[in-house]
């Protein structure tokens, strides 16, 4: 056996540290480049936040797998199967299959009736100013989860690429990174960060297939056989079975219920996500990029699983857990071991990118929220010009990336895959009750979107502050203190249904009625797209 | 109301209650609801059926069927292959059955308006 699964020596990693950070500054130094050449025509608001609607079908969808294949997605996911196998498939499955909800509820309709936040539409038939600071207030919630995922996963990576295993030096890769995103956001704008969607998503779906094929072709095209190496180095059959992870016990059993669930309908919900629906011209294109998007991250996703299976069979679950970066070393480690420095160099540049362009997109949709909500619409009163509004967007950015900075050094070392789940939950919890209800339900009132986006959003994170994530168990973010009365690591289960109902009874129990001409122009504009602003022209 | 641009838009004066009162639009939104609503609870059931039985069957789903492939695992590839389907049959019927009825209406409703760069408002391209 030890002569089938070589050992990956993480030692030999150090010396190729200036290839790979080589690689990685040829990555940076080409992007830029293309953020700066397509800066140029930023000139709107419009074009600043929806990159002038000017993208085609396919672009935006490769953009949105860029956006949606995060670090959660490639290291974290190969990282999950590698450890806990079967039960790590699972986020690949939720992930994709969340994508039909967007398809079928969301995404058309929404691109018909906002302009460049999700509470446009949220706010569209409803009273502005408080479901516009509740919808905001959302947006920034899951984008600060959503980059803490981000963070700790580009912390894993360098840690493992430099050999930097003490906090400082870890804290001063997060930094750096910060400052990166921030500069690629504040030059590029929506046009510049989509550009880098698109080149990364290429490049990283490119890497993960040659990898994928490489696997493959050593167990001779055999999925089985892979299986079969898998279960043989782990020295357990059980890594081929569901349960290894979340079958211990009644409560791990509910907690697979409560990712399943956070996992499937939280994609319609990320504000990030929903964001990018805005930069094609149509309703059409929306949905044409989805469509596209939904094939890229689901051959995504199915490599993954050989990715996966792959490193646990050939690098070994118990080489990954001791290295720098633990968990969501996986991946390097197989292309380390597959191409040697040279793959890893090319894999690392690539998953580092994805982080960076990840993060840059979660900012500018953060920063959209709040100069576009926030300051626009609610400070300034909707008399802001668009120069002083994209103004405080990029100050918005600047704030944003300082944050991002200090939870990422806090959230270091966590699997990435299960924070992004957080997320989603948070995401599912907040918005898509009141998503849904404004775009279907006609008696929806503005109680009830107050009720269901506070009620699911305070239920989520309250439950996660009190959940073993955060104190209680060895792998806690406070390893040191014990308030975890809440047994689940995913709050999904318990605030993703409360929020539907808060939007229920907040509804019935609402004695105003909504203005039934904005309701009728709502439905009207979603399903036929009248009025929906077109692409501009430079 | 905050949407100060599409106020101006050729769409401003239309009276969206009367359009939302037309047989055509009332065909629209019932071809839309007839198609995503069921499809949205068929994939659902069917994705949490996958969920429990992983969580709760889980002799079930290591059966082996071929070496080492057991059932949880095409099972599994099954949601990917349901997922790639339900995508392809809405685009397909969205073609048919939803674009043409809603560019009808859109035309209707903006008739001859142009935009500011003079281009036709609307004109979907079939």
């Amino acid at each position: 056996m030890t002569l089938m699964v070589p050992a990956v020596n993480v030692a030999a990693l150090k010396d190729t540290t200036l290839l790979n950070m080589g690689i990685f500054a040829l990555f940076v130094a080409v992007t830029m480049v293309i953020v700066f050449r397509a800066s140029r025509n930023n000139k709107t608001a419009a074009d600043y936040y929806a990159a002038g609607r000017s993208f085609t079908g396919s672009q935006n969808g490769t953009a949105i797998a860029g956006d949606y294949l995060s670090a959660a997605s490639f290291l974290g996911i190969t990282g999950a199967i590698a450890i806990n196998g079967y039960d790590g498939f699972m986020y690949s499955i939720g992930f994709l299959v969340a994508w039909l909800v967007a398809l079928l509820l969301v995404a058309e309709l929404l691109r018909n009736t906002g302009k460049f936040t999700m509470a446009d539409v949220l706010s569209f038939r409803l009273k502005q100013r408080p479901v516009r600071i509740a919808a905001a207030i959302s947006t920034l919630a899951v984008c600060f989860f959503y980059l803490l995922a981000q963070m700790a996963g580009a912390g894993s990576l360098i840690s493992l690429l430099l050999g930097i295993s003490d906090w400082g030096g870890q804290a001063l890769v997060i930094i750096v990174v910060g400052v990166l995103m921030i500069m690629y956001v504040l030059i590029g704008g929506m046009k510049g960060t989509t550009w880098v969607q698109i080149i990364k998503a290429m490049l990283l779906i490119a890497g993960a297939a040659v990898m994928t094929f490489w696997v493959l072709a050593i167990y001779g095209f055999n999925l089985s056989d892979l299986l079969g190496g898998a279960a043989e180095t782990a020295k357990n059959p059980a890594v081929l079975n569901p349960g290894l992870q979340y079958g211990k016990s009644d409560t791990s059993k509910l907690d697979f219920m409560s990712l399943g669930l956070a996992l499937v309908l939280g994609t319609a919900a990320l504000p990030h996500v929903l964001m990018r629906f805005y930069t094609v011209p149509t309703a059409k294109d929306a949905r044409k990029s989805v469509v596209w998007s939904i094939w890229l991250i689901g051959i995504f996703y199915l490599f993954t699983l050989v990715l996966g299976y792959g490193a646990a069979a050939l690098v070994g679950a118990d080489t990954i857990k001791s290295a720098p970066g633990g968990v969501n070393s996986a991946a390097p480690l197989l292309a380390f071991h597959l191409g040697g420095p040279l793959l890893l160099g090319f894999i690392s540049a690539v998953a580092f990118a994805t982080i960076l362009a990840v993060v840059a997109g979660l900012t500018i949709t953060a920063a959209a929220s709040f100069a576009h909500d926030i300051y626009a619409n609610v400070l300034a009163k909707g008399k802001a010009d668009a120069d002083t509004e994209v103004k405080v967007a990029r100050r918005t950015v600047v704030v944003i990336g300082l944050l991002a900075i200090a939870g990422g050094i806090f959230a270091n070392g966590q699997n990435v895959a299960f924070l992004v789940a957080l997320a989603f939950a948070v995401a599912a919890s907040a918005n898509l009750p009141t998503i849904l209800y404004s775009l279907f339900w006609r008696r929806f009132t503005t109680q009830g979107a107050l009720w269901s986006m506070y009620g699911g959003l305070s239920a989520a994170i309250i439950l996660i502050a009190l959940s073993p994530v955060v104190s209680g168990a060895k792998t806690s973010m406070i390893p040191g203190a014990n308030f975890a009365v809440f047994p689940l690591s995913n709050p999904g289960i318990v605030s993703i249904p409360l929020a539907f109902f808060l939007g229920w009874l907040g509804t019935v129990l609402d004695k105003r009625k909504e203005d039934v001409t904005k309701q009728a122009e709502m439905e009207v504009r979603s399903l036929t797209g009248v009025g929906a602003e077109k692409a501009t022209n430079h | 109301m905050g949407h100060d641009a599409q106020e101006t838009d050729a769409a401003a004066a239309v009276d969206f209650k009367e359009v939302q009162s037309t047989e055509q639009f009332k065909e629209l939104r019932k071809r839309h609801r007839s198609f995503v609503f069921p499809m949205s609870i068929a994939f659902l059931l069917w994705y949490f059926a996958y969920v429990l039985l992983a969580d709760y069957a889980v002799e079930f789903m290591s059966t082996k069927v071929w070496g080492n492939i057991n059932i949880g695992l095409l099972l599994g590839l099954l949601q990917f292959v349901s997922t790639f389907a339900i995508t392809g049959w809405y685009v397909s019927y969205s073609n048919r059955k939803l674009d043409p009825i809603a560019s009808e209406i859109r035309h209707g409703i903006e008739g001859h308006e142009f935009d500011k760069h003079g281009n036709p408002v609307g004109g979907a391209a079939k």
